[in-house]
Parts: C-alpha cells; sequence; structure tokens
C-alpha cells in the first residue's frame, strides 16, 4: 500500500492503495467517473482514455503510482451537459455516436490532438486516429465532427 | 468519494429510469403491477426526480415481481399522467441502433402529444411487456406495424377521443387532437387535456386491432430526424452504462475460464490465493471458477494467481483444413429450404454450367467494452442489471441458473457495448449472478478481452457450392445452392442456459444437435436466412414466394456440429449467403458478358428489390458494361466498382450497394473509394437514425470483408485481443458513403439495421473482379488472398 494523489479535473484525491492499481479502476470504482471506459484492459482499443498533462494516455495500463500528483483530465473534465466542449458539441450536432461505449476514447484522443493542432487536414485526423476503435463503425460521422470540432477551436 | 457530477445524473436516463430510480423502487418493492394501480403521475415523477419522496407518498408496497403484463392490456404500454406527460413501455430496447428514439417518435405521433411528453421506458421484467429479443431487425416491423406499441397508442388516441366527446357534449368525429389536447373542431376554445380525461387513471382496456393508425401524409414527428437524447450525457460521460453500475456494498468478481476447448477442472487450490488482499471468496460450481474481491484489480490479480488443475481439450480441428473438414463432418442435419425436383434434369440441358465454391470464417461481435453486469442475489431473490437483449429471456435463465423461482429474479436492462448480436451479454450475467450468490453480495462482473472474445457465441462459418444452368442466350434456367456451417448452443431463450458458456461450465446443456438425412421436402416456403438466392423463384406447394425467375431451383443446408459456441452476429447468415450468391451472380453475368445490373434486374420478379438496384444503380452513376474492364497494366492501382443487393430474410428490408473500389497490384491491399446504398424499409421512422444505421453497417461490413477471422490452434482460440482480431480502426481510408432512402409509407414497416451489412464483402468482392480479373471467393479478402487471386488470372 502507498500513498498516491490525484488531482482529477481539478479536485485532489489522496489514497492508500496498491501502487500497481490501473489508474482506470481508481477512476471507475473509487471516484465513480464514468467517462473512462474498460475495453480491452491491453491499451489496444482506447476506450479508457484520459489525460495526462494535455497527453493522452491509456488509464487501464497505467499504474497510479506513476501519475501520482499529476494533473488528470477525464471526459468529465472537458465540458458538462449545460457547456460542452467543442468537441463534444461537435459530435452532439453530428450525431456522432451509436452505443457511445467508445465515445471516451474517440473524444479524448481528438481532445490531446486538435489542442496542438486544430487545423489538422483529413489526412491527420486520421493518422492521429489510427489507434482508437469503434465497433458500431460511426467513422463517418465521428471523423467529420472531429474536423468541425478543429474548426471550432482554432477561431 | 461521490463524483461531482451526480447529481446531474437523471438528464442521462432520460429514456428510462435512472439507476437511483431504480433502486428506490426495489428498496419500495414496487412492481410494475402497482405502477399501474397508482397513478401515471407517479411514475412521470422518477424521470424528473424526486423519487424517494414520490414513492414514501404513495405508501404502496406489493412485494414480488408480476409476470409480463399482457400484450393485449393497453395499460401494458401506455399511461398517462394527469399532466399530460406520456410514458410508454416497450420491450425492445437501445442498444445504441436509435430504436428508442424512433419508439418515442411513434408514440408522440400517434398519440398526438408533444415529443417532450414521452419518456420510454424499456426491458426491466418489473415494468415492460415481454417482447421477446431486441433482435434479427425485427424492432421495426414489430412496434410500427398494426400492433403492440403502435396499436396501442393509436388505442390510447381513440379511446381519449371517445372520452372527450362524453365529456364536452360533442361526437367524435367533429373532435381533433393536438399535443395533447381535445378539442371541437368548430370551436377550439371547448377542449380538454388528456390529463383531465385519464389522468392517473388506468384504461382497463384491451388493445384494438381496428384503431385508426394516422397515414404517414398527416406525420409530424414521425418520419422526420430527431436527435438523439442520450447523445448529450454519452459525450459528457455522464451516461450509465451497465459497466457504471454501481449498488451499495458491491464487490467485483473475476472469472476463471478453462485454458483449452473442452477443458474440466479437476482441482482448485484455493490456498493458491490465501492471504491476497481483498479477496472474499473463491467460488467453484462444476466447471464454472470465480473469485470475488472487494477491489477490481485485486479480483483480477486473484483470478490470474489461483491455481486451477485442469483435464487436457478436446482437441480442435486444424484451421488451415477447416473447410473441408465441415463439409465432410458428419451427423448432418439437412434442410431443403426449395426443391423443384428438376435441378439436375435442367442442368444436365444447359448450354453451359457454372460452379463455384466460398468460404466465410467464424466472425465475432467483438464489441469494444467487455460484457459486464451486476447482480444481487440475496436469500430466494435476485436483481440483475443486464446488456441482454431479452430480458424476459433472461429472468427465466437466471433463475434456472440460480435454482430460484422466476418471479422472484428481476432483470433489468441497462445498455451495454454495442453487440451486434449475442456477445457476451448473457453469460457474462449469469457469472455475476452465480458470483453474488456465492458471497450473498451484490457482485459486478466485467469480463477480460480474451474471454469476451475466446468464448462468445460467433456468428458461423460457412462452405457455399453454387452451381447455375445457363440457356443459350446466357439466362439462367437453373440454380442449385448447397450450404454447410457449424452450430453449438444459441441464444438462452426461456430455458437453455446451456447454450453460452457460463451455463455449460454450471452443468447445463445447449440445445442438441439433431441429426436429419435426407431432408424432408419442404412444404412452406421459408426464405431461411436468404439461403434461398434472390433469383429463385421460390416455388413450394405451387406459390411463387420467391423474388426471381428462376424455377428450376433446389437450396440446401447442412448444419454439423460445431466445436466453438456459435450464435446471431448481425445479418446471421443472411450476410454469408449474401455473400455467395451476389459473388456468384457476378460470376454468372461475367461468363455470358452481360452488365452486372442488367443481368440481375432480368432474373428479378420483386419490384422493390429491383428497385433499389436502380436506385443505387443511378446514384452511382453506373457505367452499363461487363466485368471485367480491360485492364490496363497488371501492375500499380487497378480501380472497378461492383454490384450486389438482396431482399433480406426475403422480405424484411431490401437493400443495394455499388462499391468502388482501388486495387493495389502489387500489395494485395484494398482500398473502397466510394460506396452508394440504397435502401428500402417500408415507411422510413427517423430518416437520420437510418443512415446512421447505414453507415455503420457498411464499414462494419467492410471491416467483416477485408479484416476479420476467428482463428485457433489445436486446443484454444487465439484471436483473442484487437492484435489477433483485427478491425478497421477509427483512422482508416473511410469510403464516401452515400445512402439513397427509398420512402414508402403505403406498405409494412421493415427491418433497417442488417440490409447494408448484408451486401458489402459481395459489391467489394466484385468491384475487385471489375478492377482486375481476379475472383475472390474467400472472406476476409486479405492483401495475401487477393495476391494469390490476382496470380490465378495470370
Amino acid at each position: 500500500m502507498s500513498a498516491i494523489t490525484l488531482k482529477v479535473n481539478g479536485q485532489t484525491h489522496k489514497f492508500d492503495m496498491d501502487p500497481t492499481t490501473p489508474l482506470l479502476y481508481v477512476l471507475a470504482d473509487d471516484l465513480e467517473l464514468r467517462g473512462a471506459k474498460f475495453g480491452c484492459g491491453l491499451g489496444q482499443c482506447g476506450a479508457c482514455t484520459v489525460l495526462v498533462k494535455g497527453r493522452a494516455i491509456r488509464s487501464c495500463i497505467t499504474p497510479i503510482e506513476t501519475v501520482d500528483g499529476a494533473e488528470i483530465t477525464t471526459l468529465e473534465g472537458l465540458g458538462t451537459i449545460e457547456k460542452p466542449h467543442p468537441i463534444q458539441k461537435a459530435f452532439i450536432d453530428e450525431g456522432a455516436a451509436q452505443c457511445g461505449f467508445c465515445l471516451n476514447g474517440i473524444i479524448m484522443t481528438a481532445k490531446a490532438f486538435l489542442d496542438k493542432k486544430p487545423k489538422a487536414s483529413e489526412e491527420e485526423i486520421q493518422q492521429a486516429m489510427s489507434g482508437v476503435l469503434c465497433r458500431c463503425f460511426t467513422h463517418v460521422r465521428m471523423l467529420r465532427a472531429i474536423k468541425k470540432a478543429g474548426q471550432e477551436m482554432a477561431r | 468519494m461521490r463524483s461531482p457530477m451526480r447529481n446531474k445524473r437523471e438528464v442521462a436516463g432520460k429514456p428510462t429510469l435512472s439507476l437511483d430510480a431504480q433502486a428506490a423502487l426495489e428498496r419500495a418493492g414496487f412492481s410494475r403491477r402497482s405502477f399501474l394501480k397508482s397513478t401515471g403521475a407517479l411514475i412521470v415523477t422518477f424521470s424528473i426526480g424526486g423519487m424517494l419522496e414520490t414513492v414514501k407518498a404513495q405508501g404502496a408496497f406489493e412485494g414480488g415481481v408480476a409476470g409480463s403484463p399482457p400484450l393485449n392490456e393497453l395499460d401494458s404500454w401506455i399511461a398517462i399522467a394527469g399532466d399530460g406527460k406520456v410514458t410508454a413501455y416497450t420491450g425492445k430496447c437501445e442498444l445504441g441502433q436509435g430504436i428508442t428514439i424512433a419508439q418515442a417518435q411513434l408514440v408522440a405521433e400517434e398519440l398526438s402529444v408533444p415529443f417532450s411528453y414521452v419518456n420510454l421506458i424499456y426491458c426491466d421484467t418489473a415494468m415492460t411487456p415481454d417482447q421477446g429479443v431486441t433482435s434479427g431487425s425485427q424492432s421495426h416491423p414489430t412496434n410500427f406495424n398494426h400492433g403492440n406499441l403502435a396499436q396501442a397508442a393509436a388505442t390510447a388516441r381513440e379511446t381519449l377521443l371517445q372520452l372527450a366527446s362524453k365529456s364536452l357534449g360533442i361526437p367524435a368525429d367533429q373532435l381533433a387532437a393536438e399535443d395533447g389536447v381535445i378539442s371541437a373542431k368548430s370551436d377550439p376554445s371547448m377542449k380538454v387535456t388528456y390529463g383531465q380525461l385519464v389522468g392517473g387513471k388506468k384504461f382497463d382496456l384491451k388493445l384494438d386491432p381496428n384503431a385508426n393508425r394516422k397515414s404517414p401524409s398527416e406525420w409530424t414527428v414521425l418520419g422526420k430526424p430527431a436527435p438523439r437524447p442520450d447523445l448529450p450525457a454519452l459525450v459528457t460521460g455522464q451516461f450509465e452504462f451497465v459497466h457504471n453500475v454501481r449498488v451499495p456494498g458491491m464487490l467485483h468478481g473475476m472469472v476463471v475460464r478453462p485454458p483449452a476447448v473442452g477443458a474440466t477442472v479437476v482441482s482448485v487450490d484455493e490456498s493458491s490465493v490465501a492471504g491476497l488482499p481483498g479477496v472474499v471468496k473463491v467460488v467453484v460450481k462444476k466447471n464454472f471458477i470465480g473469485v470475488v474481491a472487494e477491489k477490481r484489480w485485486q479480483a483480477i490479480q486473484a483470478a490470474n494467481k489461483l491455481k486451477v488443475t485442469w483435464t487436457p481439450g478436446a482437441g480442435l480441428p486444424s484451421h488451415a483444413d477447416f473447410y473441408d473438414f465441415m463439409r465432410n463432418q458428419k451427423p448432418t442435419r439437412d434442410t431443403l429450404l426449395v426443391n423443384s425436383n428438376d435441378v439436375d434434369q435442367k442442368l444436365g440441358e444447359a448450354a453451359t454450367v457454372v460452379k463455384a465454391t466460398y468460404h466465410h470464417p467464424y466472425q465475432m461481435h467483438g464489441s469494444i467494452g467487455s460484457s459486464c453486469a451486476v447482480a444481487d442475489v440475496q436469500g430466494d431473490k435476485a436483481t440483475i442489471w443486464s446488456p441482454t437483449q431479452g430480458v424476459w429471456h433472461q429472468r427465466g435463465t437466471s433463475a434456472m441458473i440460480l435454482g430460484l423461482k422466476p418471479e422472484n429474479v428481476r432483470i433489468i436492462f441497462r445498455r451495454g457495448s454495442g453487440c451486434y448480436g449475442i456477445n457476451g451479454a448473457d453469460t457474462v450475467t449469469y457469472d455475476a449472478a452465480l458470483l453474488s450468490q456465492a458471497v450473498g453480495k451484490p457482485v459486478r462482473v466485467q469480463l477480460t478481452r480474451k474471454d469476451e472474445m475466446a468464448w462468445e457465441n460467433y456468428g458461423f462459418a460457412f462452405v457455399m457450392d453454387e452451381r447455375a444452368g445457363l440457356d443459350a442466350q446466357g439466362n439462367i434456367v437453373a440454380w442449385d445452392h448447397e450450404s454447410w456451417s457449424p452450430v453449438l448452443g444459441n441464444r438462452p431463450g426461456y430455458g437453455t442456459p446451456g447454450n453460452v458458456i457460463t451455463g455449460l461450465l454450471a452443468g447445463f446443456q445447449p440445445e442438441p444437435f439433431r441429426p436429419r438425412t435426407p431432408a424432408p421436402e419442404p412444404t412452406a416456403y421459408t426464405n431461411n436466412s436468404n439461403g434461398v438466392p434472390s433469383y429463385m423463384a421460390g416455388q413450394v406447394g405451387g406459390a411463387l414466394k420467391g423474388t426471381g425467375t428462376v424455377k428450376s431451383e433446389r437450396a440446401l443446408m447442412h448444419n454439423v456440429a460445431s466445436s466453438f459456441w456459435t450464435g446471431p452476429l448481425r445479418s446471421p447468415a443472411r450476410l454469408q449467403n449474401t455473400f455467395a450468391h451476389e459473388s456468384f451472380m457476378d460470376e454468372l453475368a461475367a461468363r455470358v458478358k452481360a452488365d452486372p445490373v442488367e443481368y440481375r434486374l432480368r432474373h428479378l420478379s420483386h419490384s422493390r428489390l429491383s428497385d433499389v438496384v436502380k436506385a443505387a444503380a443511378k446514384t452511382a452513376n453506373w457505367d452499363p458494361r461487363p466485368s471485367p474492364k480491360p485492364l490496363k497494366s497488371k501492375t500499380g492501382v487497378a480501380t472497378g466498382r461492383g454490384v450486389a443487393c438482396v431482399a433480406y430474410e426475403g422480405d424484411n428490408g431490401f437493400s443495394a450497394m455499388v462499391a468502388e473500389v482501388e486495387v493495389n497490384q502489387d500489395t494485395g491491399n484494398i482500398s473502397v473509394k466510394r460506396v452508394v446504398l440504397a435502401n428500402d424499409s417500408g415507411p422510413i421512422s427517423n430518416p437520420d437514425g437510418l443512415r446512421n444505421q447505414i453507415e455503420g453497417g457498411t464499414l462494419q461490413g467492410m471491416s467483416r470483408a477485408l479484416m476479420e477471422e476467428v482463428t485457433w490452434d489445436d486446443q484454444k482460440v487465439t484471436s483473442n485481443d484487437w492484435r489477433t482480431y483485427r478491425t478497421l480502426p477509427l483512422g482508416f481510408d473511410i469510403p464516401k458513403v452515400e445512402a439513397v432512402l427509398l420512402n414508402r409509407p403505403d406498405v409494412a414497416a421493415c427491418g433497417a439495421g442488417e440490409t447494408a451489412i448484408t451486401v458489402v464483402a459481395a459489391a467489394i468482392g466484385n468491384a475487385i473482379f471489375d478492377a482486375t480479373g481476379a475472383r475472390i471467393r474467400q472472406v476476409p479478402f486479405t492483401p495475401e488472398r487477393v495476391k494469390a487471386a490476382l496470380n490465378e488470372v495470370g
């Protein structure tokens, strides 16, 4: 057991737990956050993606000891139903979902990318999203939404 | 520690009760029946907060779970509150396919209430009628034609008009219903609201099969795009999937599956996990093994460390020779779908006979989130949150697994990861139930990626032989189709939990394989998962029930026993059969140097199927000519176009696709550049939802056609993660997808979720042929197979 401090969406939480615990389980079970999800547990699909210091990481394979004290942003930290982030709003406007389980990974991966390069080309967006899976294959709408959000973020 | 967002979660649960409301209901012992005995207003209150207070104020208490609300009772479907708000109950659940929004549109339309008044509650055995399983493109036909939810709403509107007539003293035909208010056509100031007429009271009426449905020409809500109400919650991380269900005192369970197919437990060494932190219990029931711990990470570690001795596996057929193995497997169960008894004779007389064999692998549902369920089994009662497609089926089989009475088991649907058929949803529900029962506390189980993929009920592998006879003019005069496909298990239904892995491990048997050779002659026509090609006349008992012109016809299917679990995967067997039929039709057209579109139309007798073919060709700017097109170079990129069509299950939706592809002849890589999909699902309830299904179905079909295949060694499945079971990621080169929607207001509603995916593999395969002259007869079209086919052309 170790003392671990997680700064999630601007709030500080202190834990005394197994330091090898994957970050995802702390977010989902201890903090009861619903954004990051267990998809594969292997870092292959992206459903568990969160931002650590602005970088997209796979929380299912990230032991909490490696993010002790770091600023972590989850999907909940981007925006709210009342005030959605431009990416979230673009997904709503484009109706870019079917089951919605993968959305966390899609949106968080897009966020990390668009923060650096909002005016990306379609090819660059596709490249950035090449490690994320959506098995309902809502790809057409999702990529449209990401492009639209980038244009909004660049303004 | 609580999420700061927690108090906003009711928004997420708009189409159904929030978890908190469900839990409160449970604590209060409420059942569907007591809702109806009390007031509609009460029900509506749940969805907008204040839940606990409302329940207490009612003071009603009725223990136990009743049977399904009767499907012929209006109160089973519709409740209207004092404020006019409508609660509708349905047995067709939201899997991500968009059926809830369409059902809410339907209720608003038929009842003449604002869309915002409708709260839809779906799939909870304490409240909603049993409509079987949400599957097979059946929700649209089941609830949007003259029965069930649609007819309930129509019955309610007509009843309200009669009540208003009495109340206002004006004949019903001089009244109009709009926005939940009934007023005199001559004097709109003479009016009464739905709430005033029936608010909080039961209807106590049967569904009226003669209640008038609105004509699509009158529609103001149906037939138009409506935004999905769950989207804001989904994109902000507020939506409650079954994976997010949290119950006070909940523990975490993990299961330990056998290391090989057919392996059974010899011994379990519980001491191997003794002393590990948080471990509550090791659970063993016959061959079912699980571990329960306080935290998820503890359960995972314990499951990994638990020492179990297993027998060797039963052994598996060679993957490399599997199709030949399956073709020669005995015994078989044979089924004749059509048989004109003259096929061999006509083939003998034909000017030309063409033969081809097609292969389709086992494929998996491969849900992006591994399956999850939460069960709370206390004594002789159980409450289970499950992503099952059939809550009443799940109630019956969970009761068997637990040894409880069905009426003491409540199944509450919570959305899982998109399933596309029977993924791990049912099996993980049994896992959670067994582990919860063993510890007497609520337990959450989410499968590992490997356990999800290695043990799910795969979509069927197929070997398909096609033979056709052509006359001197190139017309098809005889067609013979014969297929082999393995089966093991299925959906569990009401009473066969052994149809999925957990049920078998816990001691239940799958439905038995029943050999039957030879097949009896068909006595009634069935298209049977498109086992009958669209071009056959489908003559059984004198009537022509097919969609084609070929009267010398035979369609014979053989099922054999499978080593792997099988079950419905989006467009089950329809997709595989259609791949063979539509590829073969292309081969026939090429043999007689006919244009593939014209050749299809020449052999179709069904106008709705012909119409989608024509519509797709028109939008795609189809260039009429035979395939393949003259090849300029045998290296570099070649382009081509292909067409395929289907009458889904013979009459439940029609689609045709034109695909344009680039074939890299050096690497064998296929790039699909453009897809046009014409679709006819009858009257369109929600065009945006339909487009979303077509876009998703098309790309999922591409992934299945180009990449997906279950693999195994001599003991176990080896495709058990996203590196070993490949799928198209979000970043692949996506084709332009153009949906052409044929709206047919005057016919019955048909299926819409599986029409597009069914034709993808054949359309792409035909386009590859058009580009290169190479015919690929085996899915998936990997670069290696494309290269091999190119080499065959020489």
